[in-house]
């Protein structure tokens, strides 16, 4: 907490204090706390490796898709993700960070991505519903950091919220139309809302009371509200739309509170949270190993691509 | 209500063009595109014919799907389903073409998904597995040459929809055939490993070149009526772009094309078996479903 509670002392901190102080954006260039840059550089890292390994799970449905509109849809989601990831790789590179060190750091375990990529994807429902819980539980927390105080990330996220607005509407679609067909397919959608509910509660992190760094984060202005009423906010959004598809949330305590004008619900699994983060969830070790042997398979094509731009450099110079 | 205020208001909002960062074209790009079949044309020759071009842009795609997440950069997972989804645009339309030609009620979906493999008109350079990231831009290059000279020629058809499928792919084509030009001079000219490589995918790859310039009946009958390419006319420019291309990359004394497999007339590899157990393994598990 040294950053923010000693008096500001030189004119560069004297300019970032204002600049938190009056809600500015913090731009690359500008002098900042080396506390800041990292938490900085950690949490859209994170982000980044998030939706990079986020395409795992849906990118194995895409072969398989069971219609060629769906199967369109499916591929160009995956492919914004990409396209999220390498945005905010750039913007972990405003601060001095190294794409390639960072992809380094994902494929050793040594930096984390959002845990709820680690379950699996056992039917097409679950594309729906990724669509439908996960990427309204990214949005919930994403949406507030369109005004976080880095400016780099703050634009990203309002490009990457427009985007996984529009995927959480097909996914809701796809279950729409799931819901109107077969008892086979309204039982897989509400299998697939079983399995992804109360990992999508997860996505919020850890009850404010055991959360470490929020102080500081709110503190920065990077972070803008606590987990527990971020997913609160998710939860009271959410029971509606559950009722509008025709599906139980697998909750037994969750229900309407007049008082308090929002949704109580149940105890989150606190221990499965914290086993999965830590590494044992179902594919934990499976999604790694995934991003690795691509990184190590694609390693002599990008030595060629290197080695071609440095021929190229010296044909150019010696005019040949 | 702003965005940045209520995500979830937000999604009421339904003027959502935008919100795309790579155009997938869904808005029909045959709007307003006359759809009748003139009266001296067979149409199942037509539909056949159909088959044949959104074969092979479905089952491309369906190789370039298979990279998803196994690309060697980031910029290769963008360009890869990029080059995917633009094919699987082309097929669509072309699948769509076929049934409604055919006037037998199947749609893009049954073609897809409710045929065997030896109702599969592609050609087998299309099907063919890519055992590295060389033999898929080998591959890719092939394709691409080939289809950019095609679909050019194919917007003079006398088929209206045709013509205009020919002029949508010309201008994605043309991207297809920069990137896997690119690529193929960057692992050429790159390291001895990568030149190694390059030089075995394109041994692998050329010599099914050979089915792409051998004109097949239907083809000859549809071209003879001013609505087909007739793909042996195509050889020459492919041939300019290859060797402008392979020469860059400094692979020289490569094999020429062999002789033509019949994947127009549904003959195929086991390889287009296994492409098709997996694509339509869950639309034919649940028959009656909707998605």
């Amino acid at each position: 907490m040294s950053d923010v509670a000693v008096a500001p002392e030189s004119a560069g901190e004297r300019a970032f204090a204002e600049t938190i102080e009056k809600d500015q954006r913090v731009e690359p260039r500008d002098w900042m706390p080396e506390g800041y840059r990292k938490t900085m550089i950690r949490q859209i890292a994170q982000h980044a490796h998030s939706e990079i390994i986020g395409m795992q799970p849906e990118g194995a449905w895409i072969t398989r898709a069971p219609t060629l509109r769906r199967k369109a849809i499916l591929l160009a989601k995956v492919q914004d993700e990409a396209g999220h990831g390498l945005y905010l790789y750039s913007a972990a590179e405003t601060l001095g960070a190294d794409r390639g060190d960072l992809t380094r750091r994902l494929i050793e375990g040594r930096q984390k991505y959002s845990s709820i990529f680690n379950y699996p994807t056992l039917t097409f429902a679950d594309v729906g519903v990724i669509g439908w819980l996960v990427d309204g539980a990214a949005i919930c927390n994403q949406v507030p950091l369109c005004r976080s105080s880095f400016g780099p990330y703050a634009r990203a996220m309002i490009r990457i919220c427009k985007e996984e607005s529009f995927h959480q509407r097909q996914g809701y679609e796809l279950l729409m139309t799931m819901m109107s067909g077969t008892p086979e397919q309204r039982a897989m959608v509400q299998d697939a809302t079983n399995r992804w509910w109360w990992p999508s509660l997860m996505m919020f992190g850890p009850p404010d009371a055991d959360s470490p760094n929020s102080a500081q984060s709110m503190a920065w202005k990077i972070k803008r509200h606590s987990n527990d009423e971020l997913r609160q906010r998710f939860v009271d959004m959410t029971v509606p739309q559950a009722e509008a598809l025709g599906v139980t949330l697998p909750d037994p305590e969750l229900r309407w509170n007049a008082e308090r004008g929002r949704h109580d619900f149940g105890e989150i699994d606190w221990v499965e949270f914290k086993k999965v983060i830590a590494g044992g969830g179902p594919l934990n070790a499976e999604r790694i190993a995934h991003r690795r042997r691509a990184d190590e398979e694609g390693a002599w094509v990008r030595e060629a691509a290197a080695a071609h731009a440095a021929k190229a450099t010296r044909r150019r110079e010696t005019g040949a | 209500m702003s965005f940045a205020d209520d995500a979830y208001g937000a999604l009421t909002d339904h003027d959502d063009d935008a919100r795309w960062a790579y155009g997938t074209g869904f808005a029909d790009p045959l709007a307003g595109v006359p759809t009748t079949v003139a009266g001296d044309v067979d149409r199942a020759d037509l539909a056949a014919y159909c088959l044949m071009l959104g074969d092979d842009a479905l089952v491309m795609s369906h190789r370039l799907q298979q990279w998803v997440t196994r690309a060697p950069e980031l910029e290769d997972e963008l360009a890869l389903a990029n080059i995917g989804l633009d094919l699987l645009g082309q097929a669509r339309l072309l699948l769509g073409r076929a049934g409604e030609v055919e006037g037998a009620g199947r749609d893009e979906d049954a073609l897809a998904y409710l045929r065997d493999a030896g109702e599969f008109r592609n050609v087998r350079l299309a099907e063919r597995g890519d055992a590295d990231f060389a033999h898929l831009v080998a591959r890719l290059l092939v394709f691409s040459c080939w289809r950019l000279a095609l679909l050019d020629r194919l917007t003079a058809s006398r088929d209206p929809v045709l013509a205009a499928i020919g002029a949508k792919g010309v201008k994605e084509v043309t991207y297809h055939r920069e990137y896997a030009a690119q690529w193929v001079v960057r692992l050429g000219d790159g390291t001895d490993l990568s030149h190694a490589r390059m030089r075995a995918a394109m041994e692998a790859v050329l010599p099914l070149a050979g089915e792409l310039f051998s004109t097949h009946e239907i083809e000859a009958r549809l071209a003879a009526a001013g609505v087909a390419v007739d793909p042996a006319l195509l050889r020459a420019e492919f041939d300019e772009a290859m060797n402008q291309v392979l020469d860059a990359a400094t692979l020289t004394g490569l094999p020429g094309a062999a002789a033509a497999a019949q994947g127009r007339d549904g003959e195929h590899g086991p390889e287009l078996g296994e492409i098709l157990a997996e694509m339509q393994e869950l639309a034919r598990a649940l028959p009656g479903g909707v998605w």
